[in-house]
């Protein structure tokens, strides 16, 4: 069995709210998952084994230190993939609505990266801060649109869906108030990748993702990092054992 | 005449000059002039069932979502009457646009009168012609063009400030288990802002360039959105976060800094910006 890239604790998942939003999540991660490998967690017995020596793995931390850093984590990925973008050659040949578009995605991104890093290192020390991932996008072909702009839109729709689930987690206004000033702008984000990618005008706040009671999915970090580590994109092991379930 | 024409003119000082005696109204779009503060008086109390609710007797989450909906109705019924007026193009992106939005609102409205239970209230009563000043729904005479590029804009200036309203009010909610449902609709706002920023553009013929984004950049109102609009973009401008200026800490400038992150506003404001469209 390989080795799990990312660990989450089990957590109660039967918040009857976010049922249909988790199935519709996960529907789409499986878009990503084209190819990629396994993953993660509860998938072996000798579960304690592969317990991190001391050290060894980052945790990604408890309270509200733990969820800023769950939240950097997907925005390293974010900003790692659309840096990958401007590198490649759909990007330098796109037209130049998508050309501006993505540009300015991977601005935000990294901004929203460089602004957790700061964010948690002060509020918590370096040590208790993610170090920085490595990634892998080789199931990304950065030479084709499809394969960029679907990526794109499963990124995006995942951070607003992530962003919706995590902020319950919170107990400082102050960092729930962050939290909204960026899941607005990854919601703005959705809402353009998908008008340009999908040919449906009601595409960018589409009946794929949004409910009957027109909410979006909010969906909790247990599911999403399970998602993420399903497509195989982050090399880095680290683990989530400690973060607040809401339970 | 083109439609970048009649958004010049929409624009232009002439078109608040024709109406001088609304000037005043129209210059404090969300700063609390003289109709705007007595417009917000009635916000919540119009509803004249018989529910006046005294503010100590909310419970936490009764007022922001009492300010939510008030919010949900104002833009609920803009769309239902954007759709009906005949001033879209029919059969095309604005109109599926417009009739995706305005589903979400309307569920909005519902969703929220069912989380408000006893504590719901009641529609205002609208004027979106703010006393005459605009006439989107080409109800005065105005002309087709003109009245979209009011529709257009009208749509921008509602979701921008649902987008910064219910974000003004994730703090009011937590601990509440009305916070993650609000967060689940401010979502959705951004989504339909960014879509409606980017209509907008197109129709102008902005494609592709800093006129066409779906974010807010510093406190711009951007191309063709009328003076009276800018309190719903003043403070946007913001670039420092957490206490890092995110302009020092990136190598990237203000405007692409600002963009990346949405600024909230208070309950107090948000009031103010809608409650130029209410009568009663």
């Amino acid at each position: 069995m390989k080795k799990p890239l990312i660990k989450v604790q089990k957590t109660n998942l039967s918040h009857p709210k976010t049922n249909n939003s988790r199935r519709q999540f996960l529907k789409m991660g499986g878009l990503a998952v084209a190819g990629s490998s396994l993953l993660l967690y509860g998938c072996s017995d000798d579960d304690d084994d592969m317990e991190p020596m001391p050290g060894e793995v980052f945790d990604l931390g408890s309270g509200d230190v733990g969820i800023l850093n769950y939240a950097y984590a997907l925005e390293q990925l974010e900003a790692a993939f659309y840096t990958n973008v401007l590198d490649g050659s759909y990007w330098m040949n796109a037209n130049a609505e998508e050309k501006k578009i993505l540009e300015d995605l991977y601005k935000h991104e990294v901004i929203h990266r460089e602004f957790f890093k700061a964010a948690i290192t002060g509020a918590a020390g370096a040590a208790k801060t993610l170090p920085e991932l490595e990634f892998d996008f080789s199931s990304v072909n950065f030479g084709d649109r499809d394969s960029v702009l679907q990526t794109a839109q499963i990124l995006e729709d995942t951070g607003v869906s992530a962003y919706n689930g995590a902020g319950s987690l919170l107990v400082t206004p102050d960092y729930l108030t962050l939290a909204g000033k960026i899941v607005s702008v990854e919601a703005r984000h959705a809402s353009a990748i998908r008008s340009i990618y999908l040919s449906d005008d009601t595409a960018f706040a589409g009946d794929d993702v949004i409910d009957a009671n027109g909410l979006d999915p909010a969906v909790d970090p247990a599911t999403i990092l399970a998602a993420v580590g399903s497509t195989g994109f982050v090399k880095t092991a680290f683990t989530a054992n400690n973060l607040p379930t809401g339970a | 005449m083109n439609i970048i024409k009649f958004l010049d003119e929409f624009t232009s000082e002439s078109l608040t000059g024709k109406v001088s005696s609304r000037r005043d109204v129209f210059g404090t779009f969300g700063s609390l002039g003289k109709k705007a503060a007595l417009a917000a008086v009635p916000f919540g109390l119009a509803t004249s069932s018989g529910k006046a609710f005294a503010q100590a007797g909310l419970k936490q989450h009764e007022e922001p979502l009492q300010l939510a909906l008030t919010l949900e109705y104002l833009e609920a019924e803009f769309y239902i009457k954007a759709l009906d007026s005949g001033v879209l193009p029919s059969g095309g992106r604005a109109e599926a646009v417009y009739n995706q939005i305005s589903k979400h609102e309307s569920a909005h409205v519902e969703f929220l009168k069912t989380a408000l239970g006893d504590a719901s209230i009641d529609s205002p009563t609208f004027d979106f012609t703010v006393g005459g000043m605009f006439d989107p729904f080409n109800e005065n005479g105005t002309g087709q063009e003109v009245a979209y590029a009011q529709l257009l804009a009208l749509a921008q200036a509602f979701e921008d400030t649902g987008v910064r309203a219910y974000k003004g009010q994730a703090g009011n909610l937590m601990g509440t288990p009305y916070l993650t449902p609000a967060l689940q609709i401010h979502s959705v706002e951004a989504k339909h802002a960014s879509e409606i920023r980017r209509l907008r553009a197109s129709v102008m013929g902005e494609v592709g360039n800093e006129n066409a984004l779906g974010w807010i950049t510093l406190d711009n109102r951007g191309p063709g959105m009328p003076e009276a609009t800018q309190a719903v973009y003043d403070g946007e401008q913001n670039v420092t976060q957490g206490g890092v200026d995110l302009t020092m800490a990136t190598s990237f400038d203000a405007k692409a800094v600002s963009q990346s992150f949405d600024e909230p506003i208070s309950g107090e404001t948000a009031k103010a910006i809608a409650g130029l469209f209410i009568v009663s």
